[in-house]
């Protein structure tokens, strides 16, 4: 053990030196951080900074978020910038790892970002808000669902958190009369799972919706779930809520089929994705409804002129993901606006700004008509249903 | 009714778990090792034949051969590179460790090559299976299929082990390997054939467990891998029909410990249920005892 200690101590002591020498590289380029908000050409900007998966499994994600906010930024920098400064926008690849998130978020402070639109994932985003709240940097993250992701003042979100979902999972079965009795599966090993899946249950008591089955399964029990279908297909259950990711809901969603079983089934933002799975029967997912902020049939003109840009510059359908990004830039925009703030305040006086602007501030954006926020860093808004027509979402309004 | 539809879902879980303790088995029994990489070889076999039906031709058949063929070279050449320079090794459990890292260097390939996202997977059995009681039971036919192609594995590797030379060769190096080499059988050909064999099954049981339950990822073949071992054990390692036998029991088990006990509960009664019968009878339902002498 003493050999270990020995061995553990040399190593954290390269690494200090290493990391000091490195400190003094960057504090030279950088000009000790004193060019906050100097553009590369010398003019004054604004700078944001994006983090998110842009390599790995969560590839899909990360890249919808940082193409959905270069888009916001290109728009806004052709109108005129805010406040008549342009934006400089610089994306960073996390890999869905929240300790590359933490090297990430330093290396665009490095660069002099002012303004952070992330991480992507839930565990990044916290891991990195440990940060932005040491340097009072302002963090909104487009797409971190869990409640932690925005424990700090100084960090905000445009999606829904994790238990909000499950809330108003519940909420929009009842409002529009889907079913009396519903059948719930979820992930018992998966804390987004079970999060949705407690205020689903709290919030389906109030509303006067009858559970009839509740069954749980595990990442090591996730091949096997006809007992689950058949559980709540005995117990009468005319719909399934499925508050967990789409690899699994395919393999449900196959069972079912295989038994004759053809509830109304009922997801929340992870079923998202279900369209993509190679190979994937489409027909199966047919009428499946799954609450996420944005559709990107809708007709409404916002979104049009998004998922057109979006598809001619990067070839694919925007998902929600690249929605909440795209929100997001515009977020801090009106609330820069609001502020009246300008890019040669410094880092933390901006947030200082920005989170008493972001109170007052109300939003329309391609997530919702209307977002206003509180100081607790949750989003006000509507929640929207998709349904799955032909292979493809279709507003379920 | 209801009971004989959980039961029905018991056997065919079962039905898989037996069939990939078919290799676990056979390998274990001949060899005397654990080869943990075999969930992989399964996740591998899933792979090519999805590869094979989804670009080249939509015939299953063709992509299980191919696959076949595939997952025993895989196997022979696992065993050449990774397995034998160790088998001489002072512990047992060096073989056992290496075999624990070809499962992950599996994973992390197919991970790179294939990647994360989950791939649906077009069962191999096109019959739809029967309806029973006027459509109130139904048993899939993929759930049949692994019914017989495990009884006839079962029987031919019977007729192939008892009836055959090569066969009684892997007997007498079951028995002692130094023994057998003296009475001139090729102790590393006749391990390296076990490992053919015991790869080739991976192939069909993975092309029944995909069919059964058609999500493939790069940890397709893990979890069932395990619970796979833990039907093999359960059976009596090493014993042919106890890895049958094992596979269905521990798939009944864990479909009604889900359906009356807790869904939530059942991998805890499953393992449990491991510790039990190993307390009670260490060599599994149908091991042989081996007396060891001093």
């Amino acid at each position: 053990m003493k050999k270990f200690n020995k061995f553990v101590s040399a190593v954290l002591t390269s690494v200090m030196v290493a990391s000091m020498v490195a400190g003094c590289a960057d504090a030279t380029s950088t000009g000790g951080g004193s060019a906050e908000g100097a553009g590369s050409d010398g003019a004054k900007v604004f700078k944001i900074g994006a983090i998110g998966p842009l390599t790995g499994g969560a590839a899909a994600y990360g890249n919808a978020v940082v193409n959905g906010a270069e888009i916001a930024v290109e728009e806004i920098n052709a109108a005129g910038g805010i406040n008549g400064y342009q934006i400089e926008y610089k994306k960073e690849d996390d890999e869905c790892d929240a300790q590359k998130s933490v090297n990430a978020y330093n290396t665009l402070k490095d660069w002099g970002m002012q303004f952070l639109v992330g991480s992507t994932t839930s565990a990044c985003s916290i891991a990195v808000s440990e940060n932005t709240k040491a340097d009072n940097m302002f963090q909104l993250t487009p797409s971190g669902s869990a409640v932690e992701c925005v424990q700090y003042d100084n960090a905000f979100r445009v999606c829904f958190s994790d238990p909000s979902q499950g809330l108003a999972s519940a909420q929009y079965i009842a409002e529009h009369k889907l079913a009396t009795k519903i059948g719930i599966i979820y992930d018992s090993s998966d804390v987004y799972s079970t999060g949705v899946y407690q205020t689903f249950v709290d919030e389906a008591g109030r509303q006067g919706l009858e559970i009839v089955s509740s069954e749980a399964f595990t990442q090591d029990n996730n091949t096997d779930f006809t007992v689950q279908l058949q559980k709540a297909k005995d117990a009468g259950a005319d719909l399934l809520f499925l508050p967990f990711y789409y690899k699994d809901a395919s393999l449900v969603l196959t069972q079912a089929s295989t038994m004759d079983y053809h509830p109304t089934i009922f997801g929340v933002d992870g079923l998202d994705g279900i369209l993509t799975v190679e190979n994937f029967d489409t027909s199966l997912a047919e009428g499946v409804m799954l609450l996420t902020p944005f559709a990107a049939d809708a007709t409404d003109d916002l979104t049009v002129n998004f998922v057109k840009k979006y598809q001619e510059k990067y070839g694919e359908v925007p998902n929600q993901f690249a929605a909440d990004a795209y929100d997001a830039v515009y977020v801090i925009k009106a609330a820069i606006e609001k502020a009246g703030a300008t890019p040669d305040q410094s880092v933390s006086d901006l947030c200082e700004a920005l989170k008493g602007a972001m109170t007052q501030i109300e939003v329309a954006g391609l997530t919702s008509a209307k977002m206003t926020w509180d100081a607790s860093g949750e989003p006000n808004k509507e929640p929207k249903a998709v349904v799955i027509k032909d292979g493809a979402y279709v507003s379920a309004d | 009714m209801s009971f004989l539809n959980y039961l029905i879902s018991g056997l065919s879980l079962g039905s898989i778990y037996a069939i990939i303790a078919l290799g676990y088995t056979m390998v274990y029994g001949i060899a005397k090792m654990l080869n943990f990489a075999h969930g992989d070889f399964i996740m591998v076999g899933c792979y090519i034949i999805f590869c094979i039906s989804s670009r080249f031709s939509n015939n299953p058949l063709i992509g299980i051969v191919i696959a076949i063929v595939f997952c025993t070279i895989l196997g022979v050449t696992t065993e050449l590179v990774a397995y034998r320079p160790l088998r001489g090794a002072a512990s047992p459990l060096a073989v056992l460790i290496t075999a624990i890292g070809v499962s992950y260097f599996l994973e992390n390939l197919a991970l790179i090559i294939f990647g994360a996202d989950t791939k649906s997977f077009t069962s191999v059995v096109s019959w739809e299976g029967l309806s029973l009681a006027g459509g109130k039971l139904k048993i899939q036919g993929v759930t049949l299929v692994t019914i017989i192609v495990g009884l006839l594995i079962l029987i031919a590797l019977e007729t192939f082990i008892g009836k055959t030379k090569q066969g009684q060769a892997m007997l007498a190096v079951a028995e002692d390997k130094g023994a057998a080499a003296l009475m001139g059988i090729n102790v590393n050909r006749t391990i390296a054939l076990t490992f053919a064999i015991g790869s080739s099954l991976a192939a069909v049981a993975g092309a029944l467990l995909c069919s059964a339950y058609p999500a493939l990822s790069p940890y397709t073949g893990a979890m069932p891998g395990i619970k796979a071992f833990v039907a093999a054990v359960l059976g009596g390692i090493g014993s042919i029909r106890g890895a049958v036998i094992g596979g269905l029991l521990l798939g009944i088990v864990e479909i009604l410990s889900k359906t009356y006990i807790s869904s939530q509960l059942s991998e805890a009664i499953v393992f449990g249920i491991l510790i039990v019968v190993l307390l009670v009878r260490p060599t599994g339902i149908l091991g042989k005892k081996i007396q060891e002498k001093v």
